[in-house]
């Protein structure tokens, strides 16, 4: 059967798509995470210019949800006025159809399920193929329901789905995700959701040292309570990078998105 | 056909446990636990030692001879409205409490729409003299206060849900996040047949007392134990899945649920879920769910604040998609004028959410002979407000 993993605009295959070509760079990561929609609904395209332009690594693009569980106030308010706004799966898609045109560095889509599961599951990987998305981070879609339903239809079309450890998941759990990781773990910094936090104390330090110990071959990513260079270079002292949400949105819905570099030059400094 | 939950936590294709990694651990500690702890003697005796003198269990299961003769039918009724707190809510958060318990936990935590399963849940902390916060959306805090003063006098902590539509789906998020929070201290006491596995089913086990008193009252009364239909309100679907739990896989037993139409099902403004919903995930379950297009989750209406909730328990799904129960739905008016009729021929003032069972009387004719179970799952005076404004008492 043939693969159907090269993508229109480039030569990276799902045996190395963007995702695994960056986590080989020798340098640490910084990815940054904003709500689709917001501020304006046209704002897209320009944010992830912006965002490359600025020196950023990797970036998520969030697909707003009426209901984010795993979310705190700012991605929740951010991701609501996106509804409000207009928001959709196809619009967004429409919005990002040429962004392969002028974007280099890895895209992922962040979404809950539902919204992905009434686009259709197939459908959706499908699109995302051909805009050039390189992987798909779902929160509520479960370990065993990937497995079982959709990781055939996932690799298909060379998408690389991200999964999720915390402070509470267990080391077998987490070999068995390091197991079937093909970029990068988002490695949740601490019991909470988005948003909800400021520095890191002992039990994170030691969490991200019990992680660093076990050795994984699946490098790790940071999220969730990183806002400033210091708790930037915390959180990648052992892991590989470390992502920006909360912060950033709260960032350009007061200084609007011409300033993204000045934010990103005091994460990088 | 098996109507029941199977081994991997779904009713047919619905149910299962969608939950972001950071739920996992609390709901997987749950998952593994709670059958071999309701398993347990000593869980079973307390348990039903306090259904019996604090709740006031068995609830009567009451011949409506006016109700019956009007309707030409045998109707009797299943008084939860008569347990301690007003409603069946609390048989589930004792159950709830007490697994609370086992598992070491010492705060709990709860979402509520119309306040009753808040009320119910304040209940049990303030008996074990555990910590309890109660997420509620700021709308329903504003519309409910007696309840909310109730909570409160029980020593509740009631904080409003301000996210999204602010009731009770966003309550219900809310309740979530702070489990995400708290993920070793925390029991999360749902209150309906809802959210992750194993909630859908231990929430049904514990209402389970339901229809368990109804097949040996029923065979005091009629010499059998199987009536022929058992009608019940569902939002989340909690009193339903109590009423019909001993009956699923008896198919002579014919069921009925009756979802509330607002102001009718094609008003916009309604919360018939079953006619209105496609599959999809809500609070971490595959269900039937009311949704846009883009699957952006609604906001459904119905005067009952109980009903209104845009899922439904995943054992609802699977019971409307494969016919083993009838789904109708009521609108507004018409459980108000069955409420009414409840009063005036039996005495008996019920709940805006049993009113919807009772109006499927007037919907449906059913022979002389038939035994009609209705589940009349809580009583009206938290509607009282309601009433009045509707009737202009």
């Amino acid at each position: 059967m043939p693969r159907r993993f090269a993508s229109r605009n480039d030569n990276y295959t799902f045996i190395m798509n963007r995702i695994q070509e960056k986590i080989k760079e020798d340098k640490k990561l910084l990815s940054i995470y904003f709500t689709a929609g917001y501020p304006k609904i046209d704002d897209t395209v320009s944010i992830i210019q912006n965002l490359e332009q600025s020196g950023v690594d990797m970036i998520e693009i969030g697909l707003p949800f009426s209901d984010p569980l795993a979310d705190g106030p700012t991605i929740q308010a951010s991701s609501t006025q996106a509804l409000k706004n207009g928001m959709t799966t196809e619009l967004l898609f429409e919005q990002l159809k040429n962004i392969r045109q002028s974007v280099r560095i890895p895209l992922v889509l962040m979404g809950y399920f539902n919204p992905i599961f009434q686009y259709g599951v197939d459908a959706f990987c499908q699109t995302c193929q051909d805009i050039g998305i390189d992987g798909l981070i779902i929160p509520d879609l479960p370990i065993d329901v990937y497995e079982e339903q959709y990781k055939a239809t996932f690799e298909n079309y060379g998408l690389i789905n991200v999964f999720l450890i915390t402070p509470q998941t267990s080391d077998e759990r987490i070999r068995h995700i390091d197991s079937i990781s093909k970029g990068f773990i988002y490695m949740v910094s601490s019991a909470s959701v988005t948003g909800s936090q400021s520095g890191f104390g002992e039990a994170q330090r030691r969490y991200f040292k019990r992680i660093s110990d076990m050795q994984l071959k699946t490098p790790q990513i940071v999220g969730f309570g990183i806002s400033n260079n210091e708790t930037f270079t915390q959180a990648t002292q052992h892991a590989k990078g470390a992502i920006i949400g909360s912060a950033f949105i709260k960032h350009i819905s007061k200084k609007g998105i011409n300033t993204i570099s000045d934010f990103i030059k005091l994460i990088l400094n | 056909m098996n109507y029941n939950i199977n081994t991997r936590g779904y009713y047919g294709e619905f149910g299962g446990a969608y939950i972001p990694e950071m739920l996992y651990p609390n709901v997987e500690e749950l998952r593994q636990n709670y059958l071999k702890v309701m398993d347990e003697p000593e869980f079973q005796k307390e348990f039903n030692q306090l259904l019996k003198d604090y709740v006031g269990r068995p609830s009567p299961l009451y011949f409506a001879k006016r109700l019956s003769e009007k309707y030409n039918t045998k109707i009797y009724l299943k008084r939860e409205d008569l347990n301690h707190t007003g409603a069946h809510k609390i048989n589930n958060t004792i159950g709830q409490i007490l697994m609370a318990k086992r598992l070491g936990k010492h705060r709990i935590i709860a979402e509520t729409g119309a306040g009753q399963h808040g009320v119910a849940t304040a209940t049990v902390c303030a008996l074990m003299g555990l910590e309890c916060i109660v997420y509620m959306g700021e709308i329903d805090i504003a519309r409910q206060a007696p309840n909310v003063a109730r909570m409160k006098m029980l020593g509740a902590k009631v904080i409003p849900a301000l996210s999204g539509s602010r009731t009770l789906k966003d309550a219900t998020n809310e309740a979530i996040r702070d489990w995400i929070n708290n993920p070793i201290d925390t029991h999360y006491i749902i209150g309906s047949v809802v959210g992750p596995h194993p909630y859908p089913d231990m929430v049904a086990r514990f209402q389970s007392i339901i229809s368990k008193e109804i097949q040996w009252q029923l065979q005091e009364h009629e010499q059998t134990s199987q009536p022929d239909y058992i009608i019940a309100c569902v939002g989340g679907g909690s009193n339903a899945a109590g009423a019909y739990y001993h009956f699923l896989e008896d198919t002579d037993v014919k069921l009925i649920a009756v979802e509330a139409a607002g102001l009718g099902v094609n008003s916009g403004e309604s919360a018939a879920t079953s006619v209105l919903g496609r599959e999809g995930i809500i609070h971490g379950s595959k269900t039937l769910l009311m949704q846009t297009k883009d699957g952006q989750i609604t906001e459904p209406y119905s005067i009952s604040a109980g009903l209104d909730y845009p899922g439904v328990g995943p054992m609802h799904s699977h019971l409307y998609k494969t016919g083993r129960a009838e789904f109708m739905s009521v609108t507004d008016d018409q459980a108000m004028t069955a409420g009414l009729e409840l009063c005036q021929l039996e005495g008996i003032i019920p709940a805006i959410e049993s009113a919807h069972a009772l109006a499927v009387l007037e919907q449906k004719s059913f022979q002389p002979n038939a035994i009609i179970v209705l589940s009349l799952s809580g009583r009206g005076d938290k509607d009282l407000e309601t009433y009045i404004n509707h009737f202009k008492l």
